[in-house]
């Protein structure tokens, strides 16, 4: 149950952008999830929802996309993707492989109101 | 009111992989070995510590950060044996994160060469948080069952050693050794796998070399 923590994150980021961009509030968030970073989407929302509450982005939606797990097999160099364990090259069957994607927690891009000029 | 949409791509576990970056740097141009030791309560993470400390110390200097919600018992058990440790108490979080370990790199002697991290017991969180270690190391005992690798696939991909504790269990509880083997190395095909028992002794010697040998190659590979 790390996620609070990584909400935190995520609006130790927004803060940098509300002052870079001159933002007056948060509209919608977008993140991207790998199946494999260790987050429970339900944990993560209510997380958010907890954190919001009182900043600039407390109207804000949470957008979650999960993506599977994308690898490279070390022996034959097969590209392949699957939704669970274990990673199984589909040309050799070697359990040898590389991780490329679907890890990480990626904040992607945020809507947003901004400031009158 | 204009409105605009914003192009972030940013890592929400940036700011913790930068820390532990320049923590994994400053420790290993001291040639320290840092290993991070995760896994769930009652696995016997300290006791393989006490164990290690009979062996390698005093004739090797080792520093240990003890990780937990509550209390300094596992520094206090630490310090007992002579090792000077730390406790850092999360006072509820779930997992030691890098800044934690940061604010104490300043504190750990030069002329330490191995730096334990005992991690808060969980098998689930820590596994997503790189604290600068040189090596990661989970721990599985026999009575936590045989089935775990797969369901806590995280902490055993990001692992480069596997230590099963607490062998003189086997025979005592229903366990299958092979099968653990198996599984773990199916998610992860690197990770080495030690046996131990800290009753018997059993593989605990065998540990202790592979640590030394891993700080000897901290120190090839950066002449």
């Amino acid at each position: 149950m790390h996620e609070l923590s990584l909400v935190a994150s995520l609006f130790d980021i927004l803060e940098a952008k509300v002052a870079e961009e001159k933002i007056s509030r948060i509209t919608q968030i977008k993140l991207r999830c790998g199946l494999f970073a260790g987050v429970v989407p339900e944990c993560l929302q209510t997380a958010f929802d907890v954190y919001k509450k009182g900043t600039f982005a407390s109207e804000a939606t949470l957008v979650l996309e999960v993506v599977p797990v994308k690898f490279r097999c070390r022996r034959c160099g097969q590209e392949a993707t699957r939704e669970d364990w274990p990673l199984v090259c589909p040309v050799c069957q070697s359990t040898d492989v590389a991780i490329l994607d679907g890890t990480d927690l990626t904040l992607v891009s945020l809507e947003a109101e901004l400031q009158p000029e | 009111m204009s409105r605009k949409e914003i192009d972030v791509l940013e890592d929400l576990l940036g700011s913790n992989k930068k820390i532990a970056a320049e923590i994994r740097r400053f420790f290993e141009e001291q040639n320290i070995l840092t290993v991070n030791f995760m896994s769930s309560p009652g696995s016997g993470k300290t006791t393989l510590l006490e164990k290690i400390i009979d062996l390698l110390f005093p004739r090797h200097r080792l520093a240990v950060i003890e990780g937990d919600i509550e209390t300094d018992r596992d520094a206090a058990r630490i310090r007992a044996k002579g090792v000077p440790a730390w406790q850092i108490t999360t006072g509820g979080a779930c997992h030691l994160e890098a800044r934690m370990v940061g604010r104490l790199v300043k504190e750990i002697p030069p002329e330490t060469e191995f730096l334990f991290i005992e991690n808060v017991g969980n098998l689930v969180c820590p596994a997503s948080y790189d604290l600068g270690e040189s090596l990661r190391c989970v721990l599985l005992s026999v009575p936590e069952g045989e089935d775990k690798p797969k369901k806590y696939p995280k902490a055993f991909l990001t692992a480069q050693c596997l230590v099963v504790t607490k062998l003189d269990l086997l025979g005592y509880v229903p366990y299958d050794l092979g099968k653990v083997k198996k599984e773990a190395l199916e998610i992860n095909p690197g990770l080495k796998i030690f046996c131990t028992s800290a009753v018997t002794g059993e593989g605990i010697e065998e540990f202790s070399r592979f640590l030394l040998e891993r700080r000897q190659q901290l120190g090839k590979t950066r002449a």
